[in-house]
């Protein structure tokens, strides 16, 4: 069991959530209630993770990140180290990764709060931002709880962009994913098993979890 | 608020509750954690950043178990595909000590400014047909039994590293041009992304035996999975095996260097089949 890979893989699961998640809210709000033209590309766009092999996610990640790049240059000259092979390129990569995981839970949550309530809010005077507290946010909660769940066990999963952006080096970019690749081809398949084990557990419970928001949901619509 | 229980259940809120709570007290939990196990031997982010072709793997594991006792130094090291490393090198990965399997690679990276010198030649790889217990192959230096077998239409599948990155796929593909096996055998052929991946694959079992490293071949693992051949070094261009310190290698990597070079390390690489380059 390699404990610095595991520690660095919940490590960037909480840093993807933190950031994710007030980000994904706003998008997924936007979603919800905005009315605007091309509101299906902004989806596809987002949901585009999904269906996209992790080599395409991580080829344009590296170019993006590269020194001739000016997103690369601009964290050249925060970091004074590149992005690529950086845990914190990974955060950024897997941030662009989740967002579907973490958008999609939350949009169709918000989506199902009636319209009609969210009127009568404002009716009765409540502030825009009171609106979004006393209402969406408590009503969106499972959304939300799942969009947390669901972001942080597919970043302890993620595999093949974390390879091809980070690598994998020790305490930085080796994930417990990468880990059991690397212990397999170390002839290690003792180890490999109980990190396979590992996540199998976790991705079960967190599974479970949001089925069990999902059927919660379901009831009172 | 009325509104709220009409739409959400008191389950319902319950369970949110307890999600979010154990959301926020995971995350400290996972904070805390990932705090304590950084402080594990091997994560030490002052220990030196060390990338390896992957045919040095257990030759270099006992190195460094040696260095460590004798230095107190904890290397944190990578092992894969030569080519792969360099181009990471390229796009900025932060290693400190480079050892190719390759030395092409070392002087692509040079020709960049991105080394310290040429570095050192430090060892010559040898390549060797393996075959996992209960292959039907039998794995000889001339390859014979293989040309049998291919000759028959007989050979399952077969595993080499990819020639495109992998120093040793190369050297095997060259070894089965010369035999004259290249084309017949290349639909067989299943690549690993380094060697340490091709040995994996040859010695599985799903295949019929495949050409790695004879470094891996010799080490305990690999012995107790089948048989294997010393592959002429005629048949293929010497693996000519450079290491080179990177821009930015820390004295620590230094001292690795050092160590590498001295007769302890040697010793080491020799039992494990390398060809040691005179001094």
């Amino acid at each position: 069991m390699d404990w610095t890979a595991f520690g660095l893989s919940l490590r960037l699961g909480v840093a993807t959530v933190v950031i994710l998640l007030p980000l994904a809210f706003l998008l997924a709000r936007w979603l919800a209630y905005g009315r605007f033209r091309g509101r299906g590309f902004v989806e596809a766009l987002v949901a585009l993770p999904l269906i996209l092999p992790p080599t395409v996610i991580g080829f344009y990640l590296l170019t993006a990140f590269g020194q001739q790049s000016p997103l690369g240059q601009f964290f050249q000259s925060l970091l004074g180290r590149p992005l690529a092979f950086s845990f914190e390129g990974l955060v950024l990569a897997s941030v662009l990764v989740n967002l579907p995981f973490a958008v999609q839970p939350m949009q169709n949550a918000l989506a199902a709060i009636p319209g009609n309530l969210r009127d009568a809010a404002r009716c009765c005077g409540l502030a825009p931002l009171s609106v979004v507290r006393r209402i969406e946010l408590p009503l969106a909660l499972p959304g939300i709880a799942t969009a947390v769940v669901l972001t942080f066990a597919h970043t302890l999963g993620e595999f093949g962009v974390v390879l091809m952006v980070g690598g994998s080096i020790p305490g930085e970019t080796r994930t417990i994913a990468i880990s059991i690749y690397d212990r397999v081809q170390a002839f290690d398949d003792r180890s490999a098993g109980v990190m396979a084990l590992v996540l199998l557990v976790l991705s079960l419970v967190a599974l479970g979890i949001t089925n069990t928001l999902a059927r919660r949901m379901a009831r009172h619509d | 608020m009325s509104h709220r229980s009409r739409l959400l259940t008191r389950p319902a809120l319950i369970t949110c509750r307890v999600v979010v709570i154990a959301a926020v007290i995971g995350a400290g939990v996972a904070i805390a954690a990932s705090r304590t196990l950084a402080a594990a031997p091997g994560a030490d982010a002052s220990a030196p950043l060390v990338a390896a072709a992957s045919d040095l793997k257990f030759a270099l594991d006992e190195i460094l178990e040696r260095f460590r006792a004798d230095t107190g130094i904890a290397a944190r090291i990578a092992y894969g595909s030569s080519g792969i490393f360099a181009r990471q090198v390229m796009r900025g990965a932060p290693y400190e000590l480079f050892l190719s399997a390759d030395e092409q690679f070392v002087h692509e990276l040079h020709a960049q400014g991105l080394t310290r010198g040429t570095g050192e030649l430090y060892a010559i790889g040898r390549l060797a047909l393996f075959a996992p217990t209960g292959s039907p192959l039998e794995p000889d230096p001339r390859m014979d039994d293989l040309a049998r077998r291919v000759a028959a239409g007989q050979l399952g599948r077969f595993a080499i590293a990819n020639p495109e990155h992998a120093p040793y796929g190369r050297a095997a593909e060259q070894a089965l041009r010369v035999r004259g096996l290249w084309p017949e055998l290349r639909p067989r052929l299943v690549l690993g992304e380094n060697v340490a991946q091709a040995a994996q694959f040859a010695s599985g079992g799903d295949t019929e035996g495949g050409l790695i490293a004879y470094s891996l071949a010799l080490s305990p693992e690999l012995r107790r999975r089948g048989t294997f051949a010393l592959i002429p070094d005629s048949m293929h261009a010497p693996l000519r095996q450079r290491m080179v310190l990177l821009q930015g290698a820390t004295p620590a990597a230094e001292r690795l260097y050092e160590y590498l070079r001295s007769p302890a390390s040697r010793e080491i690489l020799a039992r494990y089949g390398f060809l040691l380059p005179a001094e």
